[in-house]
């Protein structure tokens, strides 16, 4: 089992991604150590990246790779991030929030939600992002 | 290490003369090990005919190892004679599903309206155990098993011992539709278990051109299991699982296929009933294949 070249992912890892990749919608896989392990094409647009080009990304890396504030404009801590709460809380999140790519400001509505396994240990986040319609008293 | 295909078809037993060469009987592979061990991966209608072997010659614990419980895994198990006879200490290993024991599981099975008698009268000694995540050993081998795309909970299996190594995916859909080559190996399903294994039992129910139309039934194409084989450097792929409305012509047709695929080495087999795989110590160079 050694010989093997990389870690294989789990198989809800696998499942999650093939869902994925059939959406519309953008999506984001992440594994149990937070690193961003897959993207759909929908998240390759409103990301700036394509998932062919950066691979995977570590989690430290992920946090930084997209300036991302609060609506308000005020700095948006990395805990706040539903990715990081549906890991590290084991449960559903939800937050609107705002991404800057290639100098463009979207906001985005996103939801994670963790995956559990059958022995109830988490091995990843689901992440949905939409484009946040533009509010009254919110900076567009 | 021998491994002895005692039922390949998928699915549904099939017997009948349009079945005759390859057998009817469902899943079922005898694994005998050098110091004696016996391992039985799954319990298809194949374990019935090995069960009356057995029933002659108690003692040694037995080692049923199950992929899933889809029926075709498991109908057999209610024939086993072993089960019936209170001197057999018999081991059943299988997936974790969730907070619902694998006991509990195979008594639905085994209990009216399904079954007339219940598990619970078996009068052998029965234990049960959920595969481990880690590599666990029986006997002389270690076992790896890792879930893998089926509908339903299922693992596929890693047996490696004697010197040899044998990888057993009867029921797999590494590629739900899609093309390996799309994949890193990291992220295709039962890889490493079958990564240079020396005999690779996997799934080739359908044709190429049945494929598409049952796309997530949890089953390969002859083509995406000759992928899958590749990619893992596999020695000998033995194409399992065969459809129960495939007749023997259908499966020399599947067979000429996969060998027209395979690139290199030697060409793939459709298992047969009574096909024994010799490997290992027993065959340091390539797996011996030789019929009952």
């Amino acid at each position: 089992m050694s010989k093997a070249k990389r870690q294989p992912k789990d198989l809800i890892l696998i499942v999650a991604r093939e869902f994925a990749s059939r959406l519309a919608t953008a999506v984001l896989v992440t594994d149990a150590h937070g690193n961003l392990v897959y993207f759909n094409e929908p998240a390759e647009r409103l990301l700036g990246q394509r998932f062919a080009e950066t691979g995977e990304i570590a989690a430290e890396d992920w946090v930084t790779m997209v300036p991302r504030e609060e609506l308000d404009g005020s700095p948006l801590p990395a805990e706040r991030l539903p990715s990081r709460l549906a890991l590290h809380e084991r449960r559903p999140a939800h937050l609107e929030f705002a991404l800057t790519v290639s100098g463009v400001r979207q906001e985005i509505s996103a939801t994670a939600f963790p995956l559990l396994s059958s022995e109830r240990a988490v091995v990843g986040v689901v992440s949905i992002f939409w484009e946040r319609e533009p509010r009254e008293g919110h900076a567009a | 290490m021998k491994a002895i295909v005692r039922g390949c078809r998928g699915s549904l037993a099939t017997p009948g003369p349009r079945t005759l060469r390859r057998g009817g009987n469902t899943s079922c592979v005898e694994i005998r090990l050098a110091d004696g061990t016996l391992l039985i991966l799954d319990a298809g209608t194949g374990i019935r005919e090995l069960g009356v072997e057995l029933a002659g010659n108690p003692g040694r614990p037995i080692h049923l190892v199950l992929t899933h419980l889809h029926l075709d895994h498991l109908e057999g198990l209610g024939f086993f004679v072993p089960l019936w006879q209170p001197e057999t200490e018999l081991h059943i290993w299988g997936p974790v599903a969730g907070p619902v024991s694998l006991r509990a599981r195979i008594a639905r099975f085994l209990a009216p309206p399904f079954f007339p008698v219940l598990l619970a009268d078996a009068p052998s000694e029965v234990s049960f155990h959920d595969v481990p995540r880690e590599p666990w050993t029986i006997g002389s081998a270690t076992i790896s098993a890792q879930p893998v795309l089926h509908p339903g909970p299922t693992v596929g299996y890693r047996i490696e011992g004697d010197g040899g190594v044998l990888t057993y995916l009867p029921d797999h859909e590494p590629y739900f539709g899609g093309q390996v080559v799309d994949l890193s190996t990291d992220w295709i399903s039962g890889f490493d278990l079958a990564f240079e294994a020396d005999v690779l039992m996997h799934d080739s129910q359908y044709t190429e051109s049945e494929y598409p139309a049952k796309v997530g039934w949890g089953h390969s194409s002859v083509a995406q299991a000759v992928q899958f084989a590749q990619a893992a450097h596999v020695d000998r792929l033995l194409l399992f699982h065969h459809d129960p409305l495939h007749d023997e012509e259908q499966l020399d047709a599947i067979e000429a296929r996969a060998c027209e695929l395979w690139a290199g080495g030697t060409p793939p087999t459709l298992a047969v009933e009574g096909l024994e795989y010799a490997l290992g110590t027993a065959s340091p160079q390539s797996p011996e294949i030789f019929v009952k």
